[in-house]
């Protein structure tokens, strides 16, 4: 392992972290909340003298392995999450008193969860409640690949693992040969459609602070809000409408944004794993609407509310414009199985993803053609590519580990007692990375009143589900960290 | 170079060619797009070396694997197919591409990638291209198909083999200025008269008329400085006029020889290129080949050469055909071991001169130092050529690239530049410019007269410039040798 590489790695990181919540200072000096301008300052200071001093060291080497991936990539999301926390504690509100609810509020901010401690979001002050969803927007993209976009010496070899360790989805690949141009093409395209957002609410009457916030919070596919009442609180249709095409617009492959950008139409509209997603989109859409038609007494109602909160649940965000825990039975149900599939990879959406049950969809049918005709040759294809056997036995350990810690994570849960609804989905909505559950940690409801230990299981679960799983996992596999390559 | 072509740069200009304009972006100049077909051993070594020089390379194989290392390894983008397909080509986007090099080990398939890439809209298109039936129209390839260059590996390799036979007291021999100069390389032996003299001592009287660009010592490479001490075993790089070799020689008391009799083991291409040549310029050649069918096929070819057919390995055949008397052995079988085998034999029995062909260059700092003569590398040979070509290709400020070589393990690069008339510091004194660290001017060639620099020299338009320079540093044109002012 070639610790001095994975240090520096980790400094510039913290350097960036630092430069992101300068905005924070600003707006919270800006409207004379002094104390949390301390609690910005200091934390800057500190990331940016750490950090500089991780950035500095010098390595013999600046190659990196796929261990040397891993860890940074591990190490990072950890360190960010605990640093990140740091503004919101030392700010001295009521609400973050302990440490631990704050570096869940942070981790579920970084992660794109959107699941919260806060019982009263909008007393906090401006500049808490920027940093707080401007995590969102940064931990959607990856502030590792950010750091590819700019930093000049990650042209080296290796940074590619980084992408890979960082970036959801079974097979990442990259846009255009350099390492740091893809990283900066899938900036350009995030931005692009960030600001674009942006304009849209702000035509619908949104005041700006608020629209950049929930911009952040849909971009990333997170979830907070600066409302109680999450989106239901501007009660627009117009806005619900934007707000949910957007999160659609997330939750679709980068790739395929890139694909249009270099006129490829046909190869960005033939793309497996998009049509399947609109297909889940429209038909849970579908069948959503005529169960609650009902519940809303009116077509048009039925599909406005259905719509948002299908767009909100599959890409994984977790706005909300209706208590869906109140929706009927086949609703709920409907909406729990769509927070497991998530959204496309190579977006910015969590869950297992689309592409990935693709595949395992076709390696079961092979399978079970392989059992009628034994001696019968088949091979997995995704938008003409041949898939590797390796990938697929990927997916299969991706998906054992997944259940094996959505499990266990219930049973920590569960010691809480409380109810089935409670438990189960607060652990789906945080692996997922969506934010809202069922029952008590339904939409209107919050994870305050879980104890602490359930607090850092899920948080744990909310960093595995971002990270897909194994590089954190290989975090705590001691062959990582022998000296020996 | 592309920049001043496209000209306005809208934002939906950005779009519409997000690809050029990020690396426009990432390095403030137009970096070229570059497709390598076939990831063998010279296609990755020239990934290698192009994606180092801030390139865009995109690679094209068959096989799925070895993309997947080029992959991990390098900072490229990998297309899987058959690099002769419109297909593949087009979703590597070649189409946009400035130059394609082909480098399967297929020469038709090289060839028909060169042509669909020309008619896509590549500019530039390499090929690699060893048969010598094919070599023989290679004229008329250039024109009908738009090659802008050929290699051939074997004949390039044949060449420099025959290079260093002809003045065999030399390890290597790389020429410069159309031949007027050479860069050699010496070992230094126990009784060398430099032995324990510094730089500044020699350069007077026993190094006068030639310049000592770089000691290899230990496999560590440096660029010595007045105060630098020879000691035994160091091997130089020394450049000097050609007609100042000879005196070179006998001043520094190198063993000469004259080369009579080669033996040549393995009946390959390059042997029979290697062959031609010698016999030629009146040496006598003996090949041993494993393979009878090949043995009577260079009978054929080589009328003039003694064809042997046996195993080469096999030390008992070696001294049964005279190894002990013959002035040199050539170790050319396709195995990097046995070559290396058959040349420590050969040294063992007192042959004066030895050239080992090894591909996998890892080797040569292994064998460096343990007595293997002079080691010649194809692959490298032809990375070397076609890296050339390429800074050529990129220039734009002045100081075209006209000779590249690369002295051990690619650790400094030995250059010649045109200087024209957009060189700056252009009649400024050596002594009073500001070059870069790691940097040295060797030689001046100012119309076929020959200057080893002082300081009170100076570059003068139309000069051609060679310069001595640490690898990591990669020089495209001369302007890059001066420190810039900001």
């Amino acid at each position: 392992m070639n610790y001095i590489v994975v240090l520096n790695y980790i400094g510039n990181m913290m350097r960036i972290e630092g430069a992101a919540m300068l905005p924070g200072l600003l707006i919270s000096l800006y409207k004379q909340e002094y104390r949390s301008a301390y609690a910005f300052f200091i934390t800057i200071v500190f990331l940016a003298a750490f950090g500089s001093v991780l950035a500095s060291l010098r390595a013999k080497q600046k190659e990196i392995s796929h261990r040397e991936g891993f860890a940074i990539v591990g190490v990072s999301w950890i360190l960010l999450s605990l640093f990140g926390a740091f503004p919101l504690f030392l700010s001295g509100e009521e609400q973050l008193e302990s440490y631990l609810d704050c570096f869940f509020e942070i981790a579920s901010g970084f992660t794109t969860t959107g699941a919260s401690i806060l019982t009263e979001i909008e007393a906090l002050p401006m500049g808490i409640l920027y940093w707080r969803s401007f995590t969102h927007w940064l931990g959607g993209m990856g502030i590792l690949v950010f750091m590819l976009a700019i930093m000049p010496s990650s042209g080296k070899g290796g940074s590619i693992k980084i992408l890979r360790a960082e970036s959801p989805g079974p097979i990442v690949g990259k846009l255009v040969p350099k390492m740091r141009n893809t990283a900066k093409i899938l900036y350009m395209i995030y931005i692009a459609l960030t600001v674009l957002e942006v304009i849209f609410l702000l035509c619908g009457g949104m005041p700006l602070f608020d629209s950049l916030l929930h911009t952040f919070g849909t971009a990333g596919t997170g979830g907070f809000s600066i409302k109680n009442d999450s989106i239901a609180a501007y009660n627009s249709a117009y806005v619900d409408g934007v707000i949910g095409v957007f999160m659609l617009l997330f939750g679709v492959n980068f790739n395929v944004y890139y694909l249009l950008l270099t006129r490829q139409f046909f190869k960005a509209l033939t793309n497996r794993e998009v049509l399947t997603y609109f297909g889940i989109v429209g038909a849970s859409v579908g069948a959503i609407t005529l169960n609650t038609l009902r519940y809303f007494g009116g077509l048009g109602k039925a599909f406005r509310y259905s719509f948002f909160q299908v767009a909100s649940i599959i890409t994984t965000t977790g706005f909300a414009t209706s208590d869906f825990d109140k929706w009927p039975e086949f609703s709920r149900c409907l909406l729990v199985m769509l927070m497991v599939i998530g959204a496309c990879a190579g977006s910015t959406g969590g869950g297992i993803k689309v592409a990935r049950l693709i595949i395992l969809y076709k390696s079961m049918r092979n399978s079970v053609q392989k059992m009628l005709h034994p001696k019968s040759v088949k091979v997995i294809k995704m938008d003409g590519a041949v898939v590797d056997d390796r990938v697929v036995a990927e997916i299969n350990a991706f998906l054992l580990l997944y259940v094996v810690i959505f499990l266990l994570s219930c049973l920590v849960v569960s010691l809480d007692n409380f109810n089935y609804d409670t438990t189960v989905t607060s652990v789906i909505a945080c692996l997922n990375n969506i934010g809202p559950g069922l029952g008590l940690v339904g939409p209107t409801g919050n994870y305050s009143m879980l104890s602490d230990l359930s607090k850092l299981v899920l948080s744990a679960d909310m960093l595995l589900g971002r990270l897909e799983i194994f590089p954190l996992i290989m975090m705590f596999t001691p062959m990582m960290w022998k000296r020996s390559r | 170079m592309c920049a001043k072509i496209h000209g306005k740069r809208s934002i939906f200009y950005f779009f519409r060619n997000a690809e050029r304009s990020a690396r426009f972006a990432a390095h403030g100049f137009d970096t070229m797009k570059i497709i390598i077909v076939g990831d063998g051993k010279v296609g990755f070594s020239l990934a290698q070396q192009l994606s180092k020089e801030e390139h865009d390379v995109v690679i094209i194989d068959n096989n799925a694997k070895v993309l997947a290392e080029a992959l991990d390894k390098l900072d490229v983008m990998v297309v899987a197919g058959s690099g002769a397909s419109l297909k593949t080509q087009k979703s590597a986007g070649v189409a946009n591409g400035d130059l394609l090099i082909a480098a399967t080990s297929s020469d038709e398939i090289n060839l028909l990638s060169c042509i669909i890439a020309n008619k896509l809209g590549c500019r530039h298109a390499i090929s690699r291209l060893r048969n010598p039936e094919y070599t023989e129209q290679l004229s008329f390839l250039h024109e009908e198909l738009g090659l802008s260059m050929t290699v051939n590996p074997e004949l390039a390799s044949a060449r420099e083999m025959f290079g260093i036979l002809q003045f065999p007291s030399f390890l290597k021999r790389d020429t410069f200025a159309k031949g007027r100069v050479e860069m050699v390389g010496i070992k230094l032996k126990g009784d060398s008269e430099l032995i324990g003299k510094s730089l500044e001592k020699a350069a007077g009287t026993l190094l006068k008329k030639a310049l000592v660009c770089a000691v290899e010592r230990r496999g560590e490479i440096t660029i010595p400085n007045g105060s630098f001490v020879f000691e035994e075993d160091d091997t130089l790089s020394v450049t000097a006029p050609r007609n100042e070799l000879a005196k070179l020689i006998k001043k520094l008391h190198i063993e000469k020889h004259k080369i009579r009799s080669v033996m040549i083991i393995g009946g390959s291409r390059t042997a029979v290129y290697l062959a031609q040549d010698l016999i030629r310029s009146g040496v006598s050649v003996k090949i041993i080949e494993i393979n009878e069918a090949r043995c009577l096929e260079l009978a054929d070819k080589l009328p003039e050469a003694i064809i042997i057919h046996g195993d080469g390995t096999s030390q008992e055949l070696l001294q049964d055909e005279g190894i002990d008397n013959t002035d040199a052995v050539v170790a050319l079988a396709d195995i990097d071991e046995e070559n290396i085998i058959i040349t420590m034999y050969a040294n063992t029995r007192g042959v004066f001169k030895t050239i080992t062909k090894i591909n996998r260059t890892e080797y040569s700092s292994l064998f460096g130092n343990k007595g293997l003569g002079s080691i010649i590398s194809p692959k490298q040979l032809t990375t070397n050529a076609i890296v050339r070509y390429v800074r050529a290709m990129d220039n734009t400020t002045g100081g075209q690239v006209l000779a590249l070589h690369r002295i051990v393990e690619d650790k400094v690069e030995a250059l010649e530049f045109f200087a024209d008339e957009r060189t700056e510091n252009l009649g400024i004194p050596l002594s009073q410019l500001n070059l870069r660290s790691g940097i040295l001017i060797a030689c001046l060639n100012r119309s076929g007269q020959i200057i080893i620099p002082g300081g009170s020299d100076y570059i003068a338009a139309g000069d051609t410039v060679i310069v001595i320079a640490e690898a990591e540093r990669i020089l495209k044109n001369l302007n890059d040798i001066f420190e810039s002012e900001f």
